[in-house]
């Protein structure tokens, strides 16, 4: 293979532009483009850059490949080598970075629940400040003065609002000891709401003090579409602190799952890729699909099994402290015991298997995240074409922003809260079981104020009855 | 000099008082045109539709009061069908006929995700009621109680059945257009139902705290109006160029003083202050509550030398009632001038055209939004004594155990208490 020498051919110059710098979004965009210019190579499965989750970077370095393969064949080989050199260098950072952010990960599920949540909080942030500054790029001449601070005004108070809700139960069995800080804390929470409205109401008002003739349409437009953004961002980031608290695996298994989805849709795709999934995503089959569909299912169940193992990622945090956790993780994580079935048991060494009845919610976890979660990024591949944008943002290198990464993530981590809250929480309710947890969390009045509301309302009901 | 005053026309009124006001509104209107010489034939033709508008508004006065008065669940149904008509119209505001032709069901969509926001708020707001009110019976209690359980679940799945839908039905080249609509309905879905649910909220409380905000309301509106007719002369807000600043605070101090005197002749109503705990329909009789139980304060020497009473009867509701005022003469005025500026923005006459002789429904409710929220809030913090995890277990009890297992707890429950009380 000779190298083409030249360094104004077309060709170099592509491949140069799309090694250097590897993280523009025009650099991606190109690739795209030219995989759809041959429509009758075999399908290479790639998830357009918005939803690869950070974990596994290993993928893209393999996606280029077979790009630079499509174009070898196009024309020629004689390129194949000087491309594949400069594509490794972007390969050798994409990876780099991460297994940095998978490193970061593990550290931080090591360190455990708080910083967890900080981790989330700093996503969180970063995702803000992308999608404003999207909203912003797009009007640039028209900066008004004033106006990020409103934005990040709206964002504090919609942080205050959602953490507090949030952390109200685990402040107060912080603090108990204190009695005066306990005081204060638990008047901070009862005026939380009074608060957070106020400050949502002071915002408001800058907003319409702030009004300039002439711009009305573009600051409306701005007022709502931070609303829409601080939406997003704060329920996906306040279900997934919610999750942590229940219990790491919580969050570390949806996680998981969405980016096993991923990975192995992307194999099948790029093994047995042939009909398209849908407009959205041109590069997407179904075949890949429905393989990674079942891969993920399976490995929902596996991996259940491997994470529910350990105290850590399965015991609740009460409160905000960061020690190590004991707890009795309570019947989902006890394993159950199943004799195997003669003719199998003939032949394999084990005589029964355990499952942890946590496995068959696992299940259900995985369905979702196979089945309906790539609709988060099929919505955000159609916002970014609607409003003609590239990516969300570049924070990491080799990718986009931080939404790029986090589309899936958002509509897993909601249905995860949601599932938990109707499913798991309540499974196991019993008198005993309430009335400890009240002797535990209560104090003597709130217990005799509980004991007398409870006597009126089935007062009440009884005599409703007759 | 001609003064004029009016409350932003197509904003903000609540149908007790239309028919002076708009009639005055006209009249200024008229006076506000440059040649005074037009003034008599302006009113020659304006009789006709002031007739028009003081029959209307008779008839919405009419019915409201009617509505009052047969009780909790017929004011819900009106807000929800004012709500109903509120999403219709923010809805067809800023469609493109030309671009919804291509776009068959999308107007489905945005009902789809209307319904869901209605099942899951009311759902939230009314569970507890709902579950009172079916307690004899053992079967719909099991069925509404499970019901309730998988609440958020059911609506989960509902939203993202639509979520699928949207994406489903995207169009080329129709992309933008299509998430903008996505957008704006959710945010005018969150308009409506924030105030709505909230206005609900406060009902169940007792009516009173309904009332006596949407009450507020009104008097600032029209006492702005007046102040200003007779006193206005320095704008106050490019926005609204008619109103102004003596208008403005005219109406604070008379909107509180009526707050204070308004909360002492609502407050001796039982059918207005008492909550409804269930979805009945029937007269109701509570202990209202040391709130409207009346405090005698008398009167400091020098005031009653020259007044006959020597002591003032005052509720301690009324003090509340105070704050009310107070927000609903300064702040509740920025709902109206959002919607004024959002219609500028839009370049929008009307929100609707409903009502004959005013706007739309959205017109009329603007500032009763900003104000439903506020009241919904006040109470929850300062009126209602609230202890966070007492009532998050009591919660989880009602919706968790039976009613046996309850009366089981009960018991148990006191027999622990009397144990520690003995021992300590």
């Amino acid at each position: 293979m000779e190298k083409d020498l030249n360094q104004n051919s077309p060709r170099i110059r592509k491949i140069r532009d799309n090694s250097y710098p590897p993280n523009t979004p025009t650099s991606r965009m190109n690739n795209n483009n030219q995989r759809d210019n041959h429509p009758n190579s075999p399908r290479d499965y790639n998830y357009s850059p918005s939803s690869p989750t950070a974990r596994l970077r290993w993928r893209n370095r393999s996606n280029e490949i077979p790009a630079e393969v499509k174009r070898g064949n196009a024309s020629n080989v004689r390129n194949l080598l000087l491309g594949d050199k400069n594509k490794y260098r972007s390969m050798w950072i994409r990876t780099c970075s991460s297994l940095w952010m998978l490193g970061g990960v593990f550290f931080i599920i090591y360190m455990g629940h708080l910083y967890i949540w900080a981790m989330v909080v700093g996503i969180q942030i970063f995702m803000a400040k992308e999608l404003f500054f999207l909203l912003r790029r797009a009007h640039e001449e028209r900066r008004l003065p004033g106006f990020r601070l409103l934005n990040w005004h709206f964002f504090f108070t919609a942080m205050l609002f959602v953490y507090g809700r949030i952390l109200q139960q685990q402040l107060v069995n912080t603090v108990s000891s204190d009695r005066f800080i306990y005081k204060l804390v638990s008047g901070l929470i009862k005026y939380q709401m009074v608060i957070c409205y106020f400050l949502y109401i002071a915002g408001f008002m800058w907003f319409i003090l702030t009004l300039k003739k002439k711009m009305y349409k573009y600051q409306f437009g701005q007022y709502a579409w931070t609303h829409m953004i601080l939406i997003v961002v704060f329920t996906q980031s306040s279900f997934t602190v919610a999750n942590i608290f229940e219990g790491i695996f919580w969050f570390l298994l949806p996680a998981a799952l969405i980016a096993m989805n991923d990975v192995a849709a992307y194999f099948f795709g790029f093994y047995f890729g042939k009909t398209p999934l849908i407009k959205l995503s041109p590069k997407k089959t179904w075949e890949g699909f429905i393989g990674a569909s079942v891969a993920t299912t399976i490995s929902a169940f596996l991996f259940a099994n491997v994470l529910g193992q350990f105290q850590w990622l399965t015991c609740p945090r009460k409160d905000l402290s960061t020690g190590w956790l004991h707890c009795d993780p309570g019947p989902l994580f006890r394993p159950e015991y199943y004799p195997l079935p003669t003719w199998i048991a003939s032949f394999s060494p084990w005589k029964a298997i355990s499952i942890l009845p946590v496995q068959w919610h696992a299940f259900s976890l995985g369905l979702f995240a196979s089945v309906i979660a790539p609709f988060g990024g099929f919505f955000a591949s159609g916002f970014k074409r609607a409003f003609k944008i590239k990516d969300f943002g570049d924070s990491i290198p080799g990718h986009g922003g931080f939404t790029d990464r986090m589309d899936c993530q958002m509509v897993m981590a909601i249905f995860a809260y949601i599932y938990i809250q109707s499913f798991i929480v309540h499974q196991d309710y019993s008198v005993e079981m309430i009335l400890d947890h009240i002797s535990r969390s209560l104090g003597h009045e709130e217990q005799k104020m509980l004991y007398a509301k409870l006597g009126d309302i089935l007062r009440h009901k009884l005599q409703g009855g007759f | 000099m001609h003064k004029e005053n009016t409350g932003d026309a197509p904003s903000a009124h609540t149908p007790r008082v239309r028919h002076h006001r708009k009639r005055n509104t006209d009249v200024v209107a008229g006076a506000g045109k440059p040649n005074g010489s037009h003034l008599l034939v302006n009113d020659s033709s304006k009789y006709k539709s002031f007739l028009v508008r003081a029959y209307s508004t008779v008839w919405m006065i009419g019915g409201f009061a009617l509505i009052v008065y047969l009780g909790h669940l017929y004011i819900t149904a009106m807000v929800v069908v004012i709500q109903i008509f509120m999403a219709r119209e923010l809805f067809n505001l800023l469609r493109k006929t030309h671009e919804d032709k291509q776009l068959p069901g999308f107007r489905l969509l945005n009902w789809h995700f209307f319904f869901t926001a209605m099942l899951f708020v009311y759902g939230r707001i009314l569970s507890q009621r709902l579950v009172n009110t079916v307690t004899p019976d053992k079967v719909l209690y099991r069925l509404v109680t499970s019901l309730i359980k998988y609440h958020m679940a059911i609506c989960y799945s509902l939203y993202i059945s639509g979520f699928v839908w949207f994406i489903l039905t995207l169009k080329k080249k129709m992309y933008k257009y299509q998430f903008s609509q996505y957008a704006w309905t959710h945010m005018i879905l969150i308009v409506v139902f924030t105030q709505s649910s909230f206005t609900v909220a406060n009902i169940f409380e007792g009516i009173f705290w309904f009332l006596l905000p949407a009450s507020l309301i009104v008097i600032n509106d029209i006492f702005a109006y007046i102040c200003g007719f007779f006193f206005g002369r320095t704008p106050l807000i490019k926005l609204s160029p008619k109103k102004t600043w003596e208008g403005f605070i005219g109406a604070s101090i008379t909107t509180m003083i009526s707050a204070f005197l308004l909360a002492d002749i609502m407050g001796r109503f039982l059918w207005l202050t008492c909550p409804r705990e269930d979805l009945s329909t029937g007269w109701l009789q509570c202990d209202p509550g040391p709130l409207f139980k009346q405090e005698t304060h008398a009167l400091p020497g020098w005031i009653s030398n020259w007044l006959p009473w020597k002591e003032i009867y005052v509720l301690p509701v009324q003090w509340h009632a105070l704050c009310l005022g107070l927000f609903a003469s300064i702040i509740a005025p920025f709902g109206g001038f959002f919607a004024s500026g959002f219609k500028r923005a839009f370049k929008v006459k009307d929100f609707g055209d409903s009502i004959p002789g005013h706007g739309g429904i959205t017109d009329r409710m603007d500032c009763q939004m900003v104000m439903a929220v506020f009241a919904y809030i006040y109470h929850q913090s300062f009126v209602v004594p609230e202890s966070l995890s007492v009532d998050k277990l009591l919660d989880q009890i009602i919706t968790n155990l039976t009613l046996e297992e309850q009366q089981a707890l009960f018991m148990k429950l006191g027999q622990v208490l009397q144990e520690k009380v003995i021992g300590s």
